[in-house]
């Protein structure tokens, strides 16, 4: 969210080419800021906001004036703000005993201005609700009578929710849920308001416009409609190809119970009608197990419209998702924990949302609800049911794609790895992957740090670790190789683990080149590969053959005086 | 902090919250002085000097001051607290 004073830089940029609207602000304090706020916001989501601001207190005039400017301007949304200190104004000035019929009061004069306002212009009312104030006259004892301020601003909130029913064209822009996010001593600042005649802090502006360009936004048709989840440690915590089922983290116990609620808030969103799609580096059975077999699982299969699980460019993938669904990109959002992913996705697709997810996955939803992504002005039965249909599409469309121009996004990064032999300060973490790699792992040996230490001192192995940092951030240790001499001409690879993470990078041509030139060096004559299979290492069954070795008798050959160094966009540090 | 860094913070907190490149502070400097520095935008700029300092001045210190010297005095005062 942008602070009050960059939004105001904003307002010195060039509205004129982009969509315009005419928006009426009618508040009974002072308005100034709230409008530049609000008119910056809208730039930044692609509105010119033509903003006719009354002078403050004058909402009874304007409105009940056919006369006034504010007809004249002819707005095609009016956003009223009536702030509750002016209602507490009200109530300061009623006799105690008078005071139950505030809320009533105040209803029957929106209603005036809801009808008044229909009758005169085509406008949609966008209106403010009142954040709650306490004045501490009855304490606890405030919830027990009607005459209390508390009870009264309260059953205002109330009666506002049910009018949205009976009016047309009437919305609730919900200012006391900003203020639950926020706190009462960040979205008011006593010494603003004693200064201004302005009931909001400069802090909240930007949370306010926010949300009112966010009902404009949709009101004018736009809105998002579908969520894209990754998978490991965003839907369920751990990594499902390397942890199995058994293991990752979802359920009532400790951080599993956050994997479950931002389970329940996804299924929420699509028994709303929002769509969900799946798109994970994954093994496509692998990421589709804790869907059918986990009893902890909140979402199933039939709850994802279009399930994309494989080890192509998540950008890629989510023009895949987009075309089958054939909705704009700037109607999806993507939530992925992994910084890396979001960059890529962000940078080759530009109208798509994608939340920067809070590192710890506790955070989750409470960061996600301060968004207000889903904003609908909305919502019939038969929104639930449109998952079915994108499902039958899903299966109709072939897995044709447009393969961006990799080597562009490659180049773009650049990347750098540090190669090292095995040393006392990386054993530990090469034992951890080794004991933890199961799909980018072609032998799945697993060494314990004690084989660790035996193997590189015997003098028959080569050791190699990787790491692979870019300009987004560090990878930290990703890939090891542990060769083995068997004669003089014959190198054999006895381990080749690397974490998925870092797949689609060149990582595996970078790695070959450093083993070939090693061996090369050291006068071997050919490397051998072997590809022993597991469950879970379906994805590197071809990787030899795919950096171009030979089989023979059941084991990949690579002649070295043949081979041509791969090209990569990795540089060794 | 000095008076001279005070008032060089105050001078840049102007530049940033009224934004005009131009602005030169002095002691005397006051309100007459800097076309865009009006009631609204004085409130703004309180805020930013209130982030800045981490420091919170009462409603009546912020109507009293009449030229940029009391501010950055009332900065140093608080600062000296």
């Amino acid at each position: 969210m942008r602070t009050f004073s960059e939004l105001k830089k904003i307002l010195k940029k060039d509205f004129s080419l982009i969509e315009q609207k005419k928006v009426a602000i009618l508040g009974d304090t002072s308005t100034q800021l709230l409008y530049q706020a609000i008119r910056a916001t809208g730039y930044d989501k692609g509105y010119n906001l033509e903003v006719f601001e009354a002078d403050f207190n004058q909402i009874d005039r304007q409105i009940f004036d056919p006369s006034s400017e504010f007809y004249e301007f002819n707005p095609e949304f009016v956003i009223i703000f009536q702030s509750s200190h002016k209602l507490l104004y009200s109530y300061n000035k009623m006799n105690l005993n008078q005071s139950y019929s505030l809320a009533d009061e105040r209803i029957e004069k929106i209603k005036e201005f809801i009808h008044v306002l229909q009758v005169n212009l085509k406008a949609k009312i966008i209106y403010y609700n009142y954040p709650e104030i306490d004045d501490a006259i009855f304490g606890n004892y405030a919830n027990n009578t009607t005459l209390s301020f508390l009870y009264q601003i309260r059953k205002l909130n109330f009666e506002l929710m049910n009018l949205t029913t009976s009016q047309r064209n009437f919305y609730i822009c919900d200012l006391s849920t900003i203020q639950n996010q926020l706190g009462k001593s960040v979205m008011f600042d006593t010494s603003v308001y004693i200064n201004t005649e302005m009931v909001l802090s400069l802090d909240a502006l930007p949370v306010i416009a926010s949300r009112t360009i966010d009902l404009v936004a949709a009101l004018s048709g736009k809105f998002k409609k579908c969520l894209i989840l990754d998978l490991d440690n965003t839907t369920w915590g751990g990594i499902i190809g390397d942890d199995g089922i058994e293991n990752i983290q979802i359920g009532s116990l400790g951080i599993g119970k956050a994997f479950s609620e931002f389970q329940y808030w996804a299924k929420k969103l699509k028994q709303r009608g929002v769509i969900l799609a799946v798109c994970s580096k994954n093994t496509e059975s692998v990421a589709k197990e804790p869907f059918e077999k986990h009893p902890d699982m909140v979402l199933r299969l039939d709850d994802i419209a279009v399930f994309v699980a494989n080890w192509e460019n998540k950008a890629d993938n989510i023009r895949h998702i987009q075309q089958i669904l054939n909705i704009g990109f700037d109607s999806m959002v993507f939530l992925d924990d992994n910084p890396f992913e979001r960059n890529l996705v962000r940078e080759q697709i530009k109208d798509i949302t994608v939340p920067e997810l809070p590192e710890d996955p506790a955070d989750y939803l409470e960061y996600l609800y301060t968004l207000n992504l889903f904003e609908t002005i909305s919502f019939s039965e038969l929104d639930a049911e449109r998952t079915k249909q994108y499902q039958v599409e899903a299966q109709r469309v072939d897995l044709q794609k447009k393969i961006t121009n990799e080597d562009d996004f490659l180049k773009t990064l650049s990347m750098t790895s540090l190669v090292e032999s095995f040393t006392k300060f990386n054993i530990p973490r090469v034992a951890q992957l080794s004991q933890r790699s199961n799909q980018f792992n072609l032998r799945t040996v697993r060494y314990t740090e004690a084989d660790i230490e035996l193997l590189a001192q015997s003098g028959k192995y080569y050791t190699f670790t990787f790491t692979l940092d870019d300009k987004f951030g560090e990878n930290g240790l990703v890939c090891v190789i542990i060769l083995a001499k068997l004669d003089e001409m014959n190198l054999f690879i006895d381990t080749w683990f690397m974490s998925c993470r870092v797949l689609k990078r060149g990582m595996e041509g970078f790695v070959l080149n450093t083993i070939v030139e090693f061996a090369q060096l050291n006068k071997f004559k050919n490397i051998i590969g072997e590809y022993i299979p597991t469950p879970k290492n379906e994805m590197v069954k071809d990787h030899f053959k795919n950096l171009g070795f030979q089989e023979i008798s059941g084991k990949w050959q690579l002649e070295l005086s043949e081979y041509q160094y791969k090209n990569v966009y990795i540089t060794k540090k | 902090m000095d008076a001279e860094k005070i008032l060089k913070d105050v001078n840049e907190i102007f530049i940033d919250v009224l934004d005009n490149e131009d602005i030169v502070l002095t002691r005397e400097s006051s309100a007459k002085d800097i076309e865009e520095w009006d009631s609204l935008n004085h409130i703004q700029l309180v805020v930013a000097i209130e982030k800045h300092f981490k420091q919170r001045f009462t409603s009546l210190e912020i109507q009293n001051w009449k030229n940029v010297g009391e501010m950055c005095d009332a900065i140093a005062a608080k600062q000296n607290q």
